[in-house]
């Protein structure tokens, strides 16, 4: 029991992809704009890391090594293609929005790096679980980063406004970095260093 | 079978190849129609939004398309400013600009930065009881960092606008990307745009909705988006582009 709850529960506190692996950091910056966008992206990515651990555990043992990377791409690249299809037909606006970002999942490094580290030494089930932990991982930080982007950049949350803007006669006037990706740069840095201050293990050895 | 020999290789390759190709196929062929629709209506919400027959961006499908029943779409020859029988249905600007074959190279300044324009442009014809009331062109332009894709709505008049939006672009969210907030839009409404030898003149400048009828504020931190817009309405208003086609509409014969 303590197996499954350590595979789906711990790479988003004790070892998260984004915070202790730094993997996935090319999208956290870009759609993390707003968090209509980012909520999206995070469920087709925690979705498509799930399965593709857990058809890439299901076939792992008649996988040859000489060609288990291109086979592991193959299943992520079809799931993402598949999730970019399912985006466009049924939430079009949001996938106009994150436009090739959805595509670009088939390169975010943690999809790979479970598949290729866990996926190939794991049964389905855990692996599967430990694909939707570390998509719930880099979806924490996501979200966290968006939430914080989005009040203080445009003045609102999930599109509602909660700062009255300066452009619409309100007192507000958006933070012109919080908008631009450079921010999530330094989100993303003061949430590690947040982490890391309280579990001190994850901090590196000099 | 070993898998690690090299006909078992070759084999999970096959295999593999041939059920994920399978499977996206059958994904993309499933849910066509669905995305096809999607975009459809997207073009049609866009247009509408920008001409302000419908003000909610969240429009649903059947407001949509019994507001979009009062329009009517053509297709126009650029060059002569005359309709073509060209299916309206099939033919996609943005897709024949590509094509050398279907498009023209914009002559120099090209202050829009279009580069290649189709021959060809879809417009739309907003219709109160048979007659048309307003005009919808699609206009496009560079801005800062990306085309912006728009509707400009005039009035049958051909000078006065009725409504500008831009349905695409990637510009700077809060700077540029400010071509979106309704306020901005707003003060479009009435301007009018071609002087009185129907040539374009229009400015996009500081305090600029104070200075004239042709004239609207800037973007504050978006210059070069602003000018963009400027250039923009320059170029799809003159000869080169909607230009002829807006002096055959005035003569009344088309």
């Amino acid at each position: 029991m303590s197996k499954v709850s350590d595979a789906l529960f711990d790479p988003v506190f004790k070892n998260n992809p984004i915070a202790l692996q730094i993997l996935g950091i090319c999208s956290a910056l870009a759609v993390t704009t707003k968090m209509e966008t980012t909520v999206i992206m995070c469920i087709a990515l925690t979705l498509v890391v799930g399965f593709s651990s857990f058809f890439v555990s299901l076939i792992r043992n008649s996988i040859p090594s000489s060609i288990r990377i291109i086979v592991q791409m193959t299943i992520i690249a079809s799931l993402v293609i598949v999730a970019d299809q399912i985006l466009k037909a049924f939430v079009y606006d949001i996938s106009k929005q994150l436009s090739v970002f959805v595509g670009l999942i088939i390169t975010n490094c943690i999809v790979m790096g479970r598949a290729e580290a866990y996926a190939m030494k794991n049964g389905p089930v855990l692996s599967f679980l430990d694909g939707i932990g570390n998509g719930l991982g880099y979806s924490a930080v996501l979200l966290i980063v968006g939430a914080i982007r989005e009040l203080f950049g445009s003045g609102k949350f999930f599109n509602i406004p909660v700062f009255k803007l300066a452009s619409d006669d309100g007192w507000y006037t958006g933070n012109g970095l919080m908008v631009s990706p450079p921010s999530a740069f330094l989100l993303i840095g003061v949430l590690i260093w947040i982490l890391r201050t309280f579990q001190p293990d994850q901090v590196e050895e000099e | 079978m070993q898998v690690n020999s090299w006909y078992g290789t070759i084999i999970v390759a096959f295999l593999l190849c041939l059920v994920c190709s399978v499977v996206v196929s059958t994904t993309a062929v499933k849910l066509k129609e669905e995305q096809k629709a999607n975009v459809e209506l997207d073009i049609k919400r866009n247009l509408l939004l920008s001409s302000g027959l419908i003000t909610d961006k969240k429009a649903s499908r059947n407001t949509v398309e019994e507001k979009f029943k009062n329009v009517e779409t053509k297709v126009v020859d650029l060059e002569t400013g005359q309709y073509v029988e060209n299916s309206p249905q099939n033919f996609d600007a943005r897709k024949a600009a590509k094509d050398p074959k279907m498009s023209v190279e914009v002559p120099s300044p090209d202050k829009a930065k279009i580069k290649n324009r189709s021959k060809w442009a879809t417009v739309y014809l907003i219709e109160d009881g048979g007659v048309p009331v307003s005009l919808v062109l699609p206009v496009s332009g560079y801005g800062l960092w990306s085309t912006l894709y728009g509707f400009l709505t005039l009035d049958a008049d051909t000078r006065t606008v009725k409504g500008l939006g831009f349905y695409e672009h990637a510009e700077t969210p809060g700077l540029g990307g400010e071509v979106d907030n309704p306020k901005w839009k707003a003060q479009w409404n009435g301007k009018v745009i071609l002087d009185k030898n129907y040539q374009p003149n229009v400015r996009v400048e500081k305090n600029g909705n104070d200075k004239g009828k042709n004239s609207v504020d800037a973007l504050s931190g978006a210059t070069i988006t602003s000018r963009g817009v400027e250039n923009l309405l320059h170029y799809w208003l003159g000869d080169h582009g909607y230009g002829p086609f807006l002096a055959e509409f005035r003569k009344g014969e088309i």
